[in-house]
């Protein structure tokens, strides 16, 4: 699927949210741009730590002090969100643009019913009766498969699976029909059979209401499985953007393919599994060059030395929309790429 | 929720029992004579063996608390030594008193610290933050008796001749008196009967009272008297509050569900007061019940300060007169108030938090 022909739903431009710790600055999103089409699904890839679920909370707004977004701009059907007022920015919330989070239960409130948090979010952004308000949340349960939905409408968080939990989320979050959903590890905390049915269940609703996805999980199955595009993000920065075919196949950056490397797959025995050497740099000091480099075996098998000082662009290779941020397929600042085709 | 309710207060009646064993033998254990005490250092061992016999002091402590204990089955608190009075009738005087007290200084407490820690968390180490919790050290650290006396001079000598004076003393001006709801309605009952303690007892709650009667002038003038006492005892519980109200919205702002429920795109007071709130309650409820405690043993200094004739300040006067059937009689009551509180602080436990179930 392309969905390139039409403008984008979302554009990020430049995005830099830092948090300002005793420690010192912490850069966790720096310098990050994409784009989201309507309709498709973006999997947002990395390790814990990498800047994902920041980008998200930048994308809703929601970045609390310590943290400051410092620069870029979030495009949303045309308006920058950033300069909006926090009462418009409220109204895009839940209503254009959505979030599931990664713990279920937590995130439902504990004293509220399932019922009074789904008409909840109907409530604020619509102008529906008491008897519709009741009728659509009993609707939404239905939608998303939960069962005795009647029942279960005035059931308290405590008395859901986390699986169900995660369906009530879904709900709440489909609930307005939303142009974008962001999903930030919708299964990550789940028993693996749910997590399943939970995916099945974000396709199919997804496939009937055609909302845009914004996927964010450190899971290459869930990715390979749900998505059209995958950025990948390593220390708050995209280092490879294909779609989701491409970059399985012919991973370009380093990290890309030490990560599919490591994935332990089914059938196949192996005695140790494929590991990236080193740790994720420490976001307050960050390496001057490649933030990859420490860490990056290619580096030392080409002998690179730009590496530790110039950082790379995020540059296209091979096909237009395949975008790797690394100096084996770049020139520049006098140095030729080893792997440049 | 009914039914544990009455178990509830049906185990109280043994806790009251316990107390009241406890009380009993503890008061016969403080150094000192009754006689001595009532009579004089130099009252003849005759007279005190008259005296002693009059008050059933004369029989052995387990036959004194058996045939106590009957008359208080029996709603008989028995006779203050002291005071030569029925004990019944005392409490009737006094307890109106300090019950007025203690809930005006728990509402200020809980009015304003409440909103101030609220306030304090949601303006996390903000100036207003700093302000409010350095204000509420300085409450928690503040003895009563100070802040009375200092409250006392400001406004009754200081400002006296402006709008702002405040009577230091009593619980009504000289010349205003209450008249009793019961007598205005033209109700009669026989004095002794339950119904007649009853209604007094009522009628001795001025602000309820001169509300019932729509005697204003009596209304407002209670209420003047009642501010300075109950801003004194009230201090302490306010600043109690204010800090587990910080602390405990700190840590509820903290959850997920904060965080999801403002992506459902709800304002930040919506957040704050509808979805916050109420899960940072149960500490702050619990605080309040424990305050009771503070309440009443912060009565006895402010009603000494304040010359109001309350339960806090005759239970000081009994224990240097060894006065025991006075002793006991508040002690239980004290002990029931406290009961009381911690009950209303479990039932509200179930309003707040569905996933509390009382068994």
């Amino acid at each position: 699927m392309t969905y390139q022909n039409t403008p984008p739903l979302l554009q990020v431009q430049n995005l830099k949210t830092y948090y300002f710790t005793d420690d010192g600055v912490v850069k966790a999103v720096d310098g990050v741009d994409f784009e989201v089409y309507p309709g498709e699904v973006l999997g947002l890839v990395g390790e814990s730590g990498c800047g994902k679920s920041v980008t998200s909370l930048s994308i809703m707004g929601l970045i609390e002090p310590p943290g400051k977004i410092m620069d870029g701009k979030i495009i949303f059907d045309g308006k920058n969100l950033l300069e909006m007022p926090e009462k418009e920015m409220a109204q895009v919330r839940g209503k254009n643009i959505s979030m599931i989070f990664q713990q279920p239960q937590t995130s439902l409130n504990p004293v509220f019913t399932i019922g009074e948090q789904i008409s909840e979010i109907l409530k604020i952004h619509s102008t529906l009766s008491k008897q519709e308000l009741q009728r659509r949340t009993l609707e939404l349960l239905q939608m998303v498969g939960i069962p005795d939905a009647h029942r279960k409408i005035n059931a308290y968080p405590h008395e859901m699976s986390g699986g169900q939990a995660q369906r009530v989320m879904i709900a709440m979050a489909l609930a307005l029909n939303p142009q974008l959903l962001i999903a930030d590890e919708p299964t990550t905390a789940l028993d693996v059979t749910i997590q399943a049915q939970i995916l099945d269940l974000m396709r199919e609703l997804r496939n009937r209401t055609g909302t845009a996805v914004i996927l964010i999980t450190h899971d290459l199955g869930v990715i390979a499985e749900m998505a059209d595009r995958v950025a990948v993000m390593y220390a708050g920065r995209i280092v490879e953007q294909a779609d989701v075919n491409t970059l399985f196949s012919t991973p370009r950056n380093p990290y890309t393919q030490g990560l599919i490397e490591s994935v332990p797959v089914l059938g196949q025995i192996k005695e140790e599994l494929a590991t990236i050497p080193g740790n994720v740099p420490n976001l307050v000091d960050l390496p001057p060059g490649c933030r990859f480099a420490p860490r990056c075996t290619a580096r030392e098998a080409y002998g690179l030395e730009i590496c530790n000082q110039i950082e790379p662009d995020l540059q296209s290779v091979e096909k237009a929309d395949h975008f790797v941020r690394c100096w084996l397929y770049q020139d520049g600042n006098g140095h030729n790429a080893p792997l440049k085709r | 929720m009914i039914a544990y309710t009455i178990r509830r207060l049906l185990l109280a009646i043994p806790v009251m029992f316990g107390i009241l064993v406890v009380t009993f033998t503890l008061s016969r254990m403080i150094p000192g004579d009754p006689c001595k005490a009532m009579l004089g250092e130099k009252a003849t061992a005759e007279v005190c063996d008259r005296f002693r016999a009059q008050y059933g002091l004369d029989k052995p402590i387990p036959v004194q608390l058996g045939i106590y204990m009957g008359n208080v089955l029996k709603g008989d608190f028995g006779m203050s030594i002291r005071f030569s009075r029925p004990v019944t009738i005392i409490l009737i005087e006094r307890l109106p008193t300090t019950i007025e007290l203690g809930l005006t200084s728990l509402m200020i407490a809980v009015l304003v610290g409440i909103p101030a820690g609220i306030l304090s968390a949601v303006k996390r180490n903000s100036i207003i933050d700093v302000i409010t919790m350095v204000g509420a050290n300085i409450g928690v650290s503040m003895p009563v008796y100070w802040l009375g006396l200092i409250l006392a001079y400001v406004f009754a000598l200081l400002l006296k001749d402006t709008p702002f004076w405040l009577p230091p003393t009593g619980r009504l001006s000289a010349g205003l008196v209450s008249v009793p709801f019961y007598q205005v309605l033209g109700w009669e009952f026989p004095k002794e009967s339950f119904r007649y303690h009853l209604v007094e007892f009522i009628s001795n709650l001025y602000i309820l009272n001169s509300l019932l009667t729509r005697d204003w002038v009596v209304l407002k003038d209670a209420i003047q008297h009642l501010i300075l006492p109950s801003v004194a005892l009230s201090t302490i519980p306010l600043a109690i509050i204010a800090r587990m109200t910080r602390s405990s919205m700190l840590e509820v702002l903290k959850q997920d569900y904060i965080r999801a429920a403002r992506a459902k795109g709800l304002l930040r007071g919506t957040v704050i007061f509808k979805h916050a709130f109420r899960n940072a309650l149960l500490p702050i409820v619990t605080i309040i019940g424990i305050q009771v405690g503070t309440l009443f043993a912060g009565a006895v200094l402010t009603e000494t300060i304040f010359g109001l004739a309350g339960v806090g300040r005759i239970l000081f006067e009994a224990i240097t007169a060894r006065d025991f059937p006075i002793i006991q009689a508040f002690t239980v009551v004290i002990a029931a108030g406290y009961v009381i509180a911690n009950l209303i602080v479990d039932l509200s436990y179930v309003l707040i938090d569905p996933r509390i179930r009382l068994e």
